[in-house]
């Protein structure tokens, strides 16, 4: 405390500092807020997922299959009598690790290419613009669908599929933004003493288009688990017994004409959650970095 | 105004080169030697090789897409290797269920999405603009097959007012004679309404599916852009004139507001291609979408790059359409071209 008040331009610093801008962040805006605590408990799940679960996500017991959600069972059990929670809880360390690993991805290459094109400009420009489009010319579902078929029924490849049908997302937004800062004032500072342009690329122009570049991440995080949820439930890419939430509302669905609605319902309510979530998050983290987009 | 449509036109040629190439690049992308893959796993040595010559895929890669696109531009998309069928035929005869299907869903949505977005735009902070910002967010998040089993559990199941969710008509019924394949069309033009109401049963539910997710994107841009009109000159002008709130919404703010959202449009419908693929798996909708999905269980390439090429190529077409009616709407984007 004598720290603080001995030098009151910085009372903070460090965690302390970042603390104290995460809490002003989430007090502005409460749905925000909400969004922030349900992705906590996301995190918590995909880490801690398959410690805290009450039975074994695999274990089929056939004796209780088909059960509707109970005390035992809260979200009741499949047809091989597998624990629909455990399942649930379980399956979001795989689609949280699918949406974060594909949207890193894409950063890398879109958001690279991108930033490269736009400052640049020229030749670079003409074929990331020109890859662009092409992806662009595909409905994007149908895309990723023949990326995974041709390359190989694996998670990498939905991962990868994913990535590939965001890169215009990416690569168009980092342009923009590169194109604009190239004739920036601290940009020419930086030539003027002498660094390369790679370098000013890297050390300069790159750093200052990361806060609108992780806005872009997540607000396509949604998009990317979804997507992905969406070729497992067309049977790609996770194979069963695995827990992830598109295939069990897959293997859910047939049952739901004839009643068992939890079976598919509570896998199809995690990954609604979770999109929902990082959709608030998205929105609520681009008004912070960006107010005029605000809709 | 044809000058405009030609050089449109031109603008998608290279789009579609791009398409072709992706889709003849995913066939070589195939794990491994593709003629062992497309001689099954039983074939012999030799079969493989007769099979690699018969593909042609001992020439160099140059060739070989030479091939492809001659292939192509005679409209021989190859045969699927479970069913012998020819995949340019099989695509041809399912197209217009898939169609029906989608085009009914972006119908029911722009009918709901476009009046909520004037209501949301016209009364900011409301209720109803709440409601709309909700619905936008929530519609964006709803994975589509989830939503299409709950309506199949409470309309079907629950309730019992919905047919089963099995294909595009019930087995008591036989399809009518094809004149556009749109069942709904055809049943009428047989003048068979019985028919046209067992299919507009078995067209609600997933139409309805289609419809709820497409709703967001339209409802959210038609508000944005109503919000941007109504705050222009000239509708303040229109208001200080003293036209009736209703001319200077509908004549002045509403023709001018619709320009961004035809441009949505096209995003939206890339959205709704891929959302029907799984919408058709949920309904048993004999379309093109389940066609690829059967397809990709089996293992068979030629169904899906064909249904990939028709999908692209369709969505280019869509596109062009998109932008030749936004010249249409808008003669500003006709003066600059």
């Amino acid at each position: 405390m004598t720290d603080i008040a001995a030098t009151p331009r910085r009372p903070f610093s460090g965690i302390a500092a970042l603390l104290r801008h995460g809490r002003y962040v989430i007090g502005e805006n409460r749905v925000t807020g909400f969004a922030f605590g349900l992705f906590v408990v996301i995190v918590l799940a995909a880490v801690l997922g398959p410690y805290i679960v009450p039975y074994d996500p695999l274990a089929s017991n056939t004796a209780s299959a088909l059960k509707p959600p109970s005390a035992a069972h809260w979200f009741g059990t499949d047809q091989l009598g597998r624990d629909v929670f455990s399942r649930v809880v379980v399956a979001t360390r795989l689609d949280f690790f699918i949406a974060v690993a594909s949207v890193v991805l894409v950063f890398l290459m879109g958001g690279l290419a991108g930033v490269a094109a736009g400052f640049f400009g020229g030749w670079t420009d003409r074929i990331v613009g020109r890859l662009a489009d092409t992806i662009m010319a595909f409905p994007l579902f149908v895309l990723a669908m023949g990326i995974v078929a041709a390359l190989g029924n694996t998670v990498q490849n939905i991962i990868l599929a994913t990535a590939i049908v965001n890169f215009p997302l990416y690569a168009r937004t980092a342009r923009a933004q590169a194109n604009v800062l190239r004739e920036a004032g601290f940009v020419q500072a930086a030539r003027l003493s002498g660094n390369g342009e790679m370098r000013i690329l890297l050390a300069q122009v790159l750093p200052n288009i990361m806060p609108i570049m992780i806005v872009q991440m997540s607000l396509t995080m949604g998009y990317a688990i979804l997507n992905a949820a969406g070729l497992s439930f067309i049977g790609l890419g996770v194979r069963p017994p695995t827990a992830e939430w598109g295939i069990m509302v897959a293997e859910g669905a047939a049952f739901m004409v004839s009643g068992e609605w939890w079976i598919a319902f509570f896998p199809g309510l995690a990954l609604m959650i979770a999109v929902f979530c990082f959709n608030l998050l998205g929105d609520g983290l681009r008004d912070i970095v960006d107010p005029q987009r605000r809709t | 105004m044809l000058t405009m449509v030609f050089k449109r036109m031109l603008v998608a040629v290279p789009s579609l080169i791009g398409v072709v190439i992706v889709t003849f690049l995913l066939t070589r992308a195939l794990p491994g030697d593709p003629a062992a893959y497309f001689a099954g796993p039983a074939a012999t040595q030799e079969a493989i090789e007769q099979i690699r010559v018969k593909l042609g895929l001992d020439q160099p890669l140059i060739v070989q897409f030479g091939r492809y696109v001659s292939d192509l531009a005679q409209g021989d998309l190859g045969s699927s290797l479970t069913t012998g069928q020819l995949v340019g035929k099989e695509i041809k005869a399912r197209l217009p269920a898939s169609a029906e299907l989608t085009l009914l869903g972006l119908f029911v949505s722009m009918l709901i999405a476009i009046p909520l977005g004037i209501l949301a735009a016209t009364r900011p902070g409301s209720l109803i603009d709440h409601a709309c910002r909700v619905m936008a967010t929530a519609g964006v998040s709803l994975p589509v097959f989830f939503t299409g089993l709950i309506l199949v559990y409470v309309f079907y199941y629950l309730l019992g007012w919905a047919p089963a969710p099995l294909g595009r008509l019930d087995v008591f019924f036989s399809p009518p004679p094809q004149v556009t394949g749109f069942y709904l069309i055809d049943s009428l033009i047989a003048g068979n309404f019985e028919l046209f109401v067992a299919s507009l049963k078995q067209l609600i539910l997933p139409a309805a599916t289609l419809a709820i997710f497409s709703l967001a994107p339209i409802a959210r841009m038609t508000r944005a852009s109503m919000l941007a009109v109504l705050a222009s000159d000239f509708v303040r002008t229109a208001r200080a004139c003293g036209l009736a709130p209703y001319t200077v919404i509908i004549t002045y703010a509403f023709r001018n507001a619709m320009i961004p959202v035809v441009t949505t449009l096209g995003m939206v419908f890339s959205f709704l291609l891929g959302a029907n693929v799984l919408v058709e798996k949920v309904f048993a909708w004999p379309g093109i979408g389940s066609f690829a999905v059967e397809a990709l269980i089996a293992s068979d390439f030629a169904p899906l790059q064909g249904f990939v090429l028709t999908m692209a190529i369709m969505y280019v077409a869509l596109n062009l359409i998109i932008d030749i009616l936004y010249g249409l709407i808008d003669p500003r984007v006709r003066l600059e071209a």
